[in-house]
């Protein structure tokens, strides 16, 4: 384990762009005459952020605001435009063989959706157990114990290692997917939605199983999700996303209890709550504008309650409000 | 009290599979009142769509409603003839969906489907159905519906669309709006919009509406009234204040205490045990009965259904009255 004042992942300057496919609509538009064209979308834009070993950092986001993008960047399995990722203090280009080795088994994801990630036409046997056994953390004749324990640990009944996915519930497969990340002992977990699309009873299953592990094994997480009743519940500090960028980032208390940027502000205004009942609901003035086309300075400049002449002009900095807390507004300027 | 807008009792929607009978809706009664928002809450697999495409007529095979009644304004609609059903959808009822696509047509423009929409229903001009549509774009908050109403679906955002399908809902002043999960796939923001000019719409115009959701948290922000499904059958339903602070059912009581902030920053959330029956071998009695921490050898009956004086109602041997 390392010190537990570094970070255990950090990035720099993290950015990330995609050149647009048309969607099924769209070809079918163009087909009939329509003069849609492919565009290039900024999915990540200059991203700074800090995972403390140990910690559970949420990162929440309305959807596209690229949330997944950061986090596949994050572990090493998409390649990025331009920045830097640390992973326990050393930049990641500058990794022996070796090193790049433990990165890959250390850091593992557990992706949005269960049903797309898990291959259906192989057996959970092979789902779990093909990558210990490529790490060589366990061999064949011993992978029948090394599989039982693992699936045991994430609420799995053993006998189950000749089903397909497809034979298990929702939740079951969801399992699957944190077995599989668990099977090769890793420090840390990037969990993109992982009980997004689940009943909020089997939901209850999976968060509990996440936190054991989590106390248990001391991992290092950082939780995706758009449900901030979710974040608030597992993480110990969040980082709020619009539109590519990062705007605050704080202590899971801080961000709940004095909400800083005004996106934060409006975020939690939105959240439907059990004790918020016959609620006027007041949504928030605009659309979440298009990211082909990001409004210029703050990209929350239309939509703010708060904008100012500077910020439609000027993108904010990142700078520290309070001890432990970042934000990217220019209000943070004028206090 | 005059006649309810909506009234279903004791009725069975069942599907003819090979594997068995899927008991998806047995035997359920609800009423639904003019101006009211009454939530349909429960896991997946409990009915709740099947509930929906019911009172659109729009059961599919192998499914067929096998018994009950279901009356739109004192009218049995079970009896209705094809074409009687098709007027009574779209004029009176519509539905909106989690995926508004099932609604719209990806290839037309959205003032080709809505025209149409409005002229299968009433011989009305084109210009005046124009009028319409415009007019019901405008009222789910689309930016400029003039210029918009010549798009196509694809060229609109996943919330503007879903607003769009609602809108086409709308053409007809249906009397009564099933919602199936339309904001489950978008963010709080959109959501909350969707969510706010569907509540402004019934009170200004005193449409009833029926959501449909398993999220309780939106339940208790709009609706006035919630039922709670379980395995086909209404297990509990009352005021939206009374259900989610003083549930009377354990099943009630242990989906309201899953939710993460009924509980502890960090600590291990309520779970209620054990899995959702298939709903071809359901349990004799009650179909709650073997995840259920109050179950005793009574259970192994059909529960009765008690109301309170405050009309609540209850199906459980044991409800914490
Ligand atoms: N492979 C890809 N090709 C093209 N565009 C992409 C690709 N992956 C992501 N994008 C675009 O990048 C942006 C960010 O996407 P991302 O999936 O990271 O968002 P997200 O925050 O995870 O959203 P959600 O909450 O819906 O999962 C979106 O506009 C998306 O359309
Ligand atoms: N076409 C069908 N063929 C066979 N069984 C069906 C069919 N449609 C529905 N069912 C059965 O009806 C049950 C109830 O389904 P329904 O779609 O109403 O659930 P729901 O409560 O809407 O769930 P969800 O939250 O997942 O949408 C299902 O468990 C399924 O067994
Ligand atoms: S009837 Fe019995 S088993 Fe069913 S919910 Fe009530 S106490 Fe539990
Ligand atoms: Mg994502
Ligand atoms: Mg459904």
């Amino acid at each position: 384990m390392s010190d537990t004042n570094k970070p255990y992942l950090r990035c720099e300057g993290l950015s990330r762009a995609f050149v647009k496919k048309l969607d099924l609509a769209g070809r079918i538009a163009r087909s009939l005459g329509s003069n849609l064209r492919e565009e290039r979308v900024q999915a990540v834009d200059s991203v700074d952020l800090s995972v403390m070993p140990g910690e559970v950092l949420g990162l929440v986001g309305e959807s596209g605001c690229g949330k997944s993008t950061l986090g596949r960047m994050l572990c090493g399995i998409l390649p990025r435009s331009e920045g830097k990722i640390y992973y326990k203090g050393q930049d990641i280009d500058s990794l022996s063989a070796q090193e790049i080795k433990n990165y890959n088994i250390n850091v593992q994801m557990i992706f949005q959706d269960p049903f797309a990630s898990l291959n259906p036409r192989k057996r959970v046997r092979n789902i779990i157990g093909e990558a210990p056994l490529f790490h060589k953390l366990t061999t064949s004749s011993e992978l029948d114990d090394y599989l039982a324990k693992v699936m045991l640990r994430c609420g799995l009944d053993p006998s189950y290692t000749h089903r397909y996915p497809h034979q298990f519930s929702g939740g079951q497969r969801q399992r699957i997917g944190i077995a599989r990340a668990m099977a090769v002992q890793p420090e840390c977990l990037v969990c993109d939605e992982s009980v997004a699309a689940l009943d909020v009873s089997i939901q209850a299953q999976i968060l509990n199983l996440f936190m054991e592990l989590r106390n248990e094994l001391n991992l290092t997480c950082l939780f995706i999700s758009h449900d901030l009743g979710v974040v608030e519940h597992i993480s110990d500090r969040i980082a709020v996303m619009y539109l590519g960028r990062v705007v605050e980032v704080a202590p899971v208390e801080d961000i709940f209890n004095s909400p800083f940027h005004p996106y934060t502000k409006a975020l939690l205004d939105e959240v439907p709550r059990l004790d918020r009942r016959g609620v006027d609901f007041t949504p928030l003035a605009g659309e979440i504008p298009s990211p082909l086309d990001p409004p210029s300075g703050c990209h929350f400049h239309p939509r703010c309650p708060h904008v100012m002449d500077i910020c439609k002009k000027e993108a904010p900095v990142d700078m520290e409000i309070a001890p432990g807390r970042r934000a990217c507004c220019h209000l943070a300027t004028m206090r | 009290m005059s006649t309810p807008l909506l009234e279903i009792s004791n009725l069975k929607t069942h599907f003819f599979t090979r594997a068995g009978v899927a008991k998806a809706v047995n035997g359920i009664s609800l009423t639904i009142n003019k101006g009211e928002v009454v939530g349909i809450v429960g896991e997946s697999g409990s009915g709740k769509s099947v509930t929906g495409f019911s009172i659109m007529g729009l059961v599919d095979e192998p499914g067929r409603v096998v018994g009950g009644s279901i009356k739109f304004k004192g009218r049995e609609l079970l009896t209705q003839s094809v074409e009687e059903w098709r007027n009574f959808r779209g004029n009176e009822v519509a539905m909106i969906f989690q995926d508004p696509m099932m609604t719209l047509n990806p290839v037309l423009r959205i003032d080709t489907q809505m025209i149409e929409a409005v002229r299968t229903h009433e011989k009305v001009s084109k210009a005046e159905a124009r009028k319409r549509a415009v007019e019901a774009l405008a009222m789910v908050g689309i930016p400029s519906p003039e210029e918009r109403v010549k798009a196509y679906p694809h060229q609109f955002s996943g919330g503007m669309r879903q607003r769009v399908a609602i809108a086409t809902g709308l053409l007809n002043r249906p009397d009564l709006i099933i919602a199936d999960e339309p904001t489950t796939a978008l963010d709080v923001t959109i959501q909350s919009q969707i969510l706010s000019e569907m509540q402004t719409l019934c009170r200004k115009t005193g449409m009833s509406l029926m959501w449909v959701t398993h999220d309780l948290t939106v339940i208790a922000g709009l609706a006035n009234r919630v039922a709670v499904m379980y395995a086909g059958k209404i297990i509990e339903e009352g005021a939206v204040e009374d259900v989610l602070d003083k549930p009377l059912h354990p099943y009630t009581e242990g989906l309201v205490g899953s939710v993460p902030s009924k509980n502890h920053r960090g600590e291990p959330l309520y779970q209620i045990p054990g899995m959702t029956p298939s709903l071809i071998n359901l349990p004799e009695g009650c179909s709650f009965r073997m995840r259920c921490p109050k179950a005793t050898e009574k259970c192994h009956c059909e529960p009765p259904v008690t109301e309170t004086a405050n009309g609540r109602r209850v199906c459980c041997f044991h409800p914490n009255l």
